[in-house]
């Protein structure tokens, strides 16, 4: 080999027999990420320019109909939840494992729906304006990244409104609103899909039990 | 010699070799903090990341920051294009004596290597982290890289904290000396939604942000609205708000970041002000200077941040020209507590007859 230019090599030899194409570097004005996009292969299948991540979404039309009708889904939603523990006994009866299948089929149906949920399984709704935080691309539960548009899109998604602007104009309607205020914890990634609706209700039926056993002491 | 000297307020009076001692109040034993708990207008500024494995290149990049700035931002692979590490960066400026603020990024790492990082960075004598959420993976040079965003910027702040103040992971588990650390978030005044930017702050306040650094600003009205409302809330008096600036090159570069960089707001008037000028270097130089003196009159404002990037010689001239500093010279050299450690082995190294044989260092063994 004669070339100056170093070669990636894995323990067989060069990486690739055929001649690799690499991006030059950027020069003044271009973002090197528009030169690999340039010079990547070209052919005839080319996907939507958008993040993997939106490629498992639906529209977002329904989602952000939740959110201009989010103090009536807030209002909704402690209904249900209230119903949901009073259900605790028939739940309990049948074995919160058992029931967990069924209602995480619905769960993620209906919520999938309504919010283009993504099954975090520590839902977080109320505090943040019936908006998912789950769909932003970088995942953030604690407010927008400085590099929303002057539009109020996404970085990321130029084409999707920014999740977190939703959510401040979702809040402004519910009661609770100021929820959005606290700082929440890190998602535990091992709830992934699993049924949020459950968890709450054995939590809520706990400390209620804890709240009986105390006054009774 | 030591008498002619007058002894810098950022030094140990017992020695400028010894680390600095930590002072009451104080979460850290950095001069960064320091300074800003003096009440001094403070200056930092950012180190264009080589991409090369050479330590010259980082020492070179810093050295024209020599006495003009407080601490230098070690950026964690700014725009998702790759780079030296921060934490190497931070490395080769510790050993320096630099004070460098070790920017963490969420985009590339999840909190198991963050923490670990965070107590690699502390241990290495950095005293400032900046906690960010980075850009997302399409803006950089590798667009087909795995995001990874564990933990979000509010989150990773809590989980220094919590390291810091009861010395344990997120886990719960115990440190045995936990990192004395000035902890810092960035702020974005210029990007919507703008009336929930100020709130956002007071929540990075209450995750634990002590100094925050603003995005460039070149919009100062906007900035003032952004800066009244905090204050309404009570939010400056709670942490110490450095004011991102910057010179732009050019009309056209201007433009471009306009339209390519996410998040940085350029108004009409300044692109038309660099446009009508001749030189439009020095007309983005003068307006960064303008722009910092509009801004360090402002209520809340503790300090700069400026952030040229390719232009790291104008910091200098930038500095000197605003006045900021009035005539307060930085300390350039923070002594770290394992410098003697070092000295030592150097010592060693370099005097002692270290050319024994195999069999010698077994015999000696015994």
């Amino acid at each position: 080999m004669d070339s100056t230019q170093p070669i990636s090599t894995t323990a067989k030899g060069p990486a690739s027999a055929a001649g690799e194409i690499i991006p030059p570097s950027a020069a003044a004005g271009v973002t090197q990420a528009t030169i690999v996009k340039k010079t990547a292969p070209k052919s005839d299948y080319k996907p939507a320019d958008v993040s993997p991540q939106r490629r498992v979404q639906r529209s977002y039309s329904v989602r952000l109909w939740s959110i201009r009708h989010s103090r009536a889904l807030e209002w909704f939603y402690a209904r249900f939840a209230d119903m949901f523990l009073m259900l605790h006994p028939l739940w309990k009866g049948i074995g919160y494992g058992r029931v967990e299948a069924p209602v995480k089929f619905v769960e993620k149906r209906v919520k999938g729906l309504m919010f283009d949920c993504r099954m975090c399984g520590q839902c977080i709704l109320s505090s943040t304006g019936m908006s998912c935080p789950m769909n932003c691309p970088k995942q953030l539960r604690n407010g927008p990244c400085g590099g929303v548009r002057a539009n109020g899109n996404c970085e990321v998604e130029p084409d999707m409104p920014c999740v977190w602007v939703k959510a401040w104009e979702g809040s402004r309607n519910m009661v609770k609103g100021d929820a959005i205020l606290a700082v929440q914890k890190p998602v535990d990634q091992s709830l992934r899909e699993t049924s949020a609706w459950l968890r709450v209700t054995a939590q809520a039926a706990a400390t209620r039990e804890a709240a009986k056993t105390g006054a009774s002491a | 010699m030591s008498e002619q000297r007058p002894i810098h307020p950022d030094e140990n009076p017992e020695g400028i070799h010894l680390p600095l001692e930590p002072l009451p109040g104080h979460t850290s034993r950095g001069r960064l903090e320091r300074v800003l708990r003096r009440g001094e207008f403070a200056v930092t500024t950012e180190l264009n990341p080589p991409d090369s494995a050479d330590p010259e290149d980082v020492y070179n990049r810093a050295k024209v920051f020599d006495g003009w700035v407080d601490a230098i931002n070690a950026v964690d692979a700014s725009g998702a294009n790759c780079h030296m590490s921060s934490v190497g960066i931070c490395a080769l400026l510790t050993r320096m004596g630099y004070a460098p603020v070790m920017q963490i990024a969420c985009r590339d790492k999840n909190r198991i290597a963050i923490q670990g990082d965070v107590l690699g960075g502390a241990a290495m004598g950095v005293a400032n982290i900046l906690c960010l959420t980075g850009d997302g993976v399409q803006a950089g040079d590798q667009p087909g890289a795995k995001p990874v965003f564990d933990l979000d910027s509010m989150s990773l702040l809590e989980t220094i904290r919590i390291m810091r103040d009861n010395g344990k992971f997120l886990s719960g588990r115990k440190l045995t000396t936990p990192p004395q650390l000035f902890l810092g978030a960035a702020i974005n005044p210029f990007a919507p939604p703008y009336d929930f930017r100020p709130i956002h702050l007071g929540k990075k306040i209450a995750a634990g942000a002590q100094f925050v650094q603003s995005q460039y600003c070149f919009d100062v009205p906007m900035f003032r609205t952004f800066m009244q409302k905090a204050s309404d809330l009570g939010f400056t008096e709670k942490v110490f708000i450095l004011v991102g600036v910057g010179p732009l090159a050019s009309a056209k570069t201007a433009k471009w970041i306009r339209s390519n960089v996410p998040g940085i707001h350029i108004p009409d008037s300044v692109i038309k002000r660099l446009e009508g000028a001749q030189d439009q270097k020095k007309e983005g130089k003068q307006l960064c200077i303008d722009i910092i003196n509009e801004v360090k009159e402002i209520p809340g404002v503790s300090g700069v941040h400026v952030m040229a990037y390719r232009q790291e010689e104008y910091v200098a001239e930038i500095v000197d020209e605003s006045g900021v500093l009035k005539g307060r010279r930085p300390w350039k050299r923070e002594a770290r507590a394992d410098d003697a450690l070092v000295a030592q082995r150097l010592d060693h190294l370099l005097n002692d007859n270290i050319t024994e044989t195999q069999v010698d260092m077994v015999k000696s063994a015994h």
